[in-house]
């Protein structure tokens, strides 16, 4: 090894490494202590530190499922996710394949094309959206999340899948074509079982963008049994200017372990998913 | 049967015409070779007979069935690709096994077959593995293994030893041809390696600029090239080009250059008759040069300077300055020659190849 490379490795690796964990997972933190912790007041607790608690309680916790309907919440947000995610899954890997492996005209415009529409913010694209939700009167039920989402999930699926449907080589397809498959065969049987990797990346991406969603959620629901947990949180939660702090960081919480439980599952899988690897 | 024939076969990409007018009719249990440098369609003329490109027009047939319009499926080929190719979810059993799976053959006749592909390949211990988990040369097999379990017409191979190392390459050669003696199935094969090409082809097509030069057995093509290119591009080193002036003196012929100037040898005189006055390519290969003796007075002869001298233990290459020119000479390993030595080199003057300066074609 290199004379000095040891306090170099701490200087320019583990110093900042420890420094960037700490400011990414003090939020995390904050919302644990906050959920678990009694409630700030002043009058009762004299050395008070918001940092840690000595006295852990689950009452913020038995609050959110006893008093709030923070239980239907999270049964929405699940299936809304499940839902959207499966529809953009199928719809991406089939769009992706098509434009990265169909020689039709106009494959590259329709492409951009594609791409510009997920350029498009969610926060004009509402507006349009609510009307046409009213007039199918899906109002206030979980299809006009499961059937909206897509709008930015589909494009989404479909750019991610195209570029992993195009490092597959092509050859692979055309040995099979050769081999006796049809091409809807060598799709099925090569091609997608190749893809597996970025086919998950796509889906652990579009199940977190549809679980954190907010905008669309927040428009197109109205009734509390129906809110997902982002919407249903922040504006169960939060009344007036009252913030129940406990129960909405204990919400907040339990909402993002199935993201959590989602990402470290298939953390393998998207990793090499992201890295495109395709041994041939 | 596999008899493949290719009349007036083109292929153009957009602008590009990538293959132009190409006739040829391959017999059933031959072996020919697809040869030329990068970029001159062999790729693109072994897609089409397989299908995987459409053909802009011409027809292919085999075994007298035109099978323009058939899908790659139904042409009862198997195509070996440079990287392989194989499905990387799949075990070795499942790749070779794969295409009988999509035909619909019974299991015990899908199992029978590969072992048989993976005896002949000495693959048989690896059916169980992925492939990432193979060298390259079992790789190769692999992908050999999975053409033949098919029992295709025709084989087509792009290129297929071009991944492997030098010696690896070597070996793959001599099995591939043993393969083929054995199965007596149709090949065509493609590679811009002339000693694959000379090696393995039974005939072998030189192409260039999608244009076949010349089709013929590996020795023809070495002997009678029929033009510049040919002659060039097989053999190695490569053959020697000089271009010269014919004369005529005492009445036999001259050829003369700046550093150069031989007697032509009646036999070639013959054929110049009508090129007197005018420049032609004089062509001669490095094994047909040789550090002249009092033996060689009736071959052509002429001095040089070596520049470089290449030892390779079988032989000697000696690069040499002839006049402006440079010419490559392969002598006997146990001449005694030095950098900077003046030699006189003579020509097997039944040797000498002679093209057209203008067509570059043999005359
Ligand atoms: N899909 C394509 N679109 C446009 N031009 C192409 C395409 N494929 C090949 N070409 C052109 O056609 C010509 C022949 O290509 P081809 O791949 O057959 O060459 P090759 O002889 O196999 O060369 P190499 O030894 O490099 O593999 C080249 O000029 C190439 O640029
Ligand atoms: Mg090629």
């Amino acid at each position: 090894m290199i004379e000095g490379a040891i306090w170099r490795k701490w200087v320019f690796f583990y110093v900042p490494m420890a420094l960037f964990l700490l400011f990414l997972l003090f939020p995390f933190y904050w919302m644990v202590i906050t959920s678990v912790g009694e409630l700030y007041r002043p009058w009762n607790s004299i050395n008070y530190n918001p940092f840690w608690t000595w006295k852990p309680t689950w009452d913020h916790v038995r609050y959110l499922f006893e008093e709030t309907l923070f239980a239907s919440w999270l049964w929405n947000t699940t299936f809304i996710a499940l839902a959207s995610t499966a529809i953009s899954l199928v719809c991406g890997v089939f769009a992706g394949y098509a434009l990265s492996r169909l020689n039709f005209p106009f494959a590259g415009s329709l492409g951009t094309g594609i791409f510009i529409t997920y350029l498009v913010p969610q926060t004009l694209l509402f507006i349009p959206l609510a009307e046409i939700i009213r007039n199918y009167r899906l109002g206030d039920t979980p299809w006009s999340l499961i059937l909206t989402y897509p709008t930015f999930l589909i494009p989404f699926c479909t750019w991610l899948m195209m570029g992993y449907f195009k490092a597959v080589p092509r050859e692979l397809e055309e040995c099979a074509r050769i081999d006796g498959a049809s091409r809807w065969q060598a799709m099925l049987y090569i091609v997608i079982p190749v893809a597996i990797p970025g086919i998950l990346s796509a889906g652990i991406f579009a199940f977190t963008l549809s679980w954190n969603e907010f905008i669309y959620a927040l428009v197109f629901l109205s009734s509390p049994a129906q809110k997902t947990v982002s919407v249903g949180v922040t504006s169960e939660l939060i009344r007036g200017d009252v913030f129940f702090w406990g129960p909405l960081m204990a919400g907040a919480l339990l909402g993002s372990i199935p993201v959590a439980i989602a990402y470290s599952f298939f953390v393998e899988h998207y990793v090499a998913g992201l890295t495109g690897s395709v041994k041939g | 049967m596999g008899q493949v024939v290719l009349k007036g076969i083109n292929k153009f990409y957009e602008s590009v015409h990538a293959v132009k007018d190409v006739n040829l009719q391959i017999r059933d249990k031959e072996f020919v070779v697809f040869v030329g440098p990068s970029g001159c369609g062999k790729t693109t003329t072994l897609r089409m007979i397989a299908g995987l490109e459409a053909i802009s027009s011409g027809d292919i047939s085999i075994d007298g069935n035109v099978i323009n319009a058939l899908a790659p499926m139904d042409r009862d080929i198997a195509m070996v690709f440079q990287n392989y190719a194989l499905y990387p979810h799949m075990s070795v059993y499942d790749n070779m096994a794969f295409g009988l799976k999509m035909r619909k053959f019974e299991r015990r006749e899908i199992e029978k077959r590969v072992r048989e592909a993976a005896d002949i390949l000495g693959i048989g211990e690896l059916l169980k593995r992925k492939p990432r988990q193979l060298s390259g040369g079992q790789r190769q097999r692999v992908a050999l293994g999975r053409a033949i379990v098919r029992h295709p017409r025709v084989f087509l191979f792009d290129e297929p030893l071009s991944n492997l190392d030098a010696k690896l390459r070597v070996q793959m050669r001599v099995e591939l041809k043993k393969l083929h003696l054995r199965l007596g199935t149709t090949a065509i094969y493609v590679t811009h390696d002339q000693v694959e090409a000379m090696t393995l082809g039974d005939r072998v097509v030189v192409m260039k600029d999608g244009v076949v030069q010349q089709v013929g057995e590996p020795l023809e093509l070495y002997n009678q090239p029929a033009n510049k290119f040919v002659a060039g591009f097989i053999g190695s080193p490569a053959m020697n080009f000089a271009t010269v002036t014919v004369t005529e003196a005492d009445g036999s012929l001259i050829a003369e250059n700046s550093g150069l100037r031989i007697k032509l040898p009646d036999e070639i005189a013959q054929r110049l008759r009508g090129h007197v006055g005018r420049e032609v390519i004089l062509g001669v290969r490095p094994e047909d040069l040789t550090v002249a003796s009092s033996a060689d007075l009736d071959h052509p002869c002429f001095d040089a300077v070596i520049e470089v001298v290449e030892q390779l233990g079988s032989e000697i290459l000696l690069d040499m300055k002839v006049g402006e020119s440079n010419m490559v000479a392969s002598v006997e390993p146990t001449a005694r020659v030095r950098v900077a030595d003046k030699l006189r080199v003579a020509m097997r003057r039944s040797r000498l190849h002679v093209f057209d300066a203008q067509t570059e074609a043999a005359i």
